[in-house]
């Protein structure tokens, strides 16, 4: 009888010692931050180049379709409401739901990426590169913003390959049940980063494509 | 879920009010989030809309505005920032600040150069 409580608290003091969920959160949000103001930075160099040159980035702008650009968009949204899906379905204890869900967000991501490669790929095609043929009959605010435009997008897509790789990782650890209903976390966290992908994406689209 | 461990990690939370990360385990559900997913695609169809209309200079305010409803919702409901502990939107502010504070002064520049 004496013995039972002594257990019961060595058993909260391994949750306790072994996990800190919040602090878990709360580093990944301090790593959001940085993320935040590296784009940020980016940004401001947009509006500053799109302030000198209007001219140039609304011609530059109409070389971009804005179809590819809407559907992008809408393939990250969905890609982010199948994470949250997936962290309710954890939650609620259904671990093939939820493995479900995160295989439609890396189907999406894989496919935003494919959307991508095509577009980049036109963009070459007609010479539009950095230091590429077509760049040189154009005005100094067409070649800023297709400098911006490959940078921008360039880190971001980059940013969707490491969270493609975040997500992956959770769920094998999902899938190994090292990741459950009481213990989430890193399916949050790998979410919270997707999110963020997904929120510099809702900024990029009408910034890049939708200028007139 | 065990409410003596909940006691346990939170000793600031001595009522049970657990701001912190179990609040999300509270009211999983499915509807919600996807009703904030179908409010961004019709955002993301105002926003096309909206720019194929001759607005001048509001344009870009009009996509800008619209962008940072998008990610409001995103933040609050995605990310569940509304169910999280209010320091996060404490930092989410400063970090807010920090960027509008560096574009201003770069503007403050630019304007009386260009």
């Amino acid at each position: 009888m004496s013995k039972q409580p002594e257990t019961m608290t060595q058993e909260i003091q391994e949750v306790h010692i072994h996990r800190d969920d919040f602090g878990s959160k709360m580093g990944l949000w301090l790593f959001l931050f940085t993320e935040i103001l590296l784009f940020g930075g980016l940004f401001i160099l947009y509006a500053s180049y799109r302030f000198i040159y209007p001219e140039g980035f609304a011609a530059a702008a109409t070389h971009l379709d804005v179809l590819m650009g809407a559907l992008n968009t809408i393939i990250l949204l969905t890609s982010s409401l199948t994470v949250v899906l997936g962290i309710v379905a954890l939650q609620k204890n259904k671990k093939k739901l939820c493995l479900f869900f995160l295989w439609i967000t890396i189907f999406c991501g894989i496919l935003f990426l494919v959307n991508k490669y095509f577009e980049w790929g036109a963009k070459f095609q007609h010479g539009i590169y950095p230091k590429g043929p077509a760049l040189q009959d154009m005005s100094e605010g067409e070649v800023m913003y297709f400098g911006l435009y490959y940078v921008m997008t360039g880190l971001h897509g980059l940013h969707i390959i490491v969270g493609l790789a975040f997500i992956g990782f959770v769920m094998m650890q999902i899938k190994k049940d090292i990741l459950t209903s009481k213990n989430f976390q890193k399916l949050e966290n790998a979410g919270l980063y997707w999110h963020l992908v997904d929120i510099i994406w809702i900024f990029l689209f009408p910034l890049l494509y939708l200028i007139h | 879920m065990n409410h003596d461990q909940h006691l346990e990690q939170h000793p600031a939370h001595p009522e049970g009010h657990d701001e912190g990360h179990i609040a999300v385990a509270h009211h999983p559900s499915y509807g919600v989030n996807i009703l904030v997913w179908i409010g961004l695609l019709s955002l993301t169809s105002i926003t096309v809309a909206v720019a194929g209309i001759n607005l001048g200079s509001l344009a870009l305010t009009a996509a800008l505005i619209i962008a940072l409803i998008k990610s409001m919702f995103v933040v609050n409901f995605f990310m569940h920032v509304k169910f999280d502990n209010k320091i996060i939107k404490l930092f989410i502010g400063i970090c807010m600040v920090v960027f509008i504070i560096v574009l201003v002064l770069t503007f403050f520049d630019l304007t009386f150069r260009y």
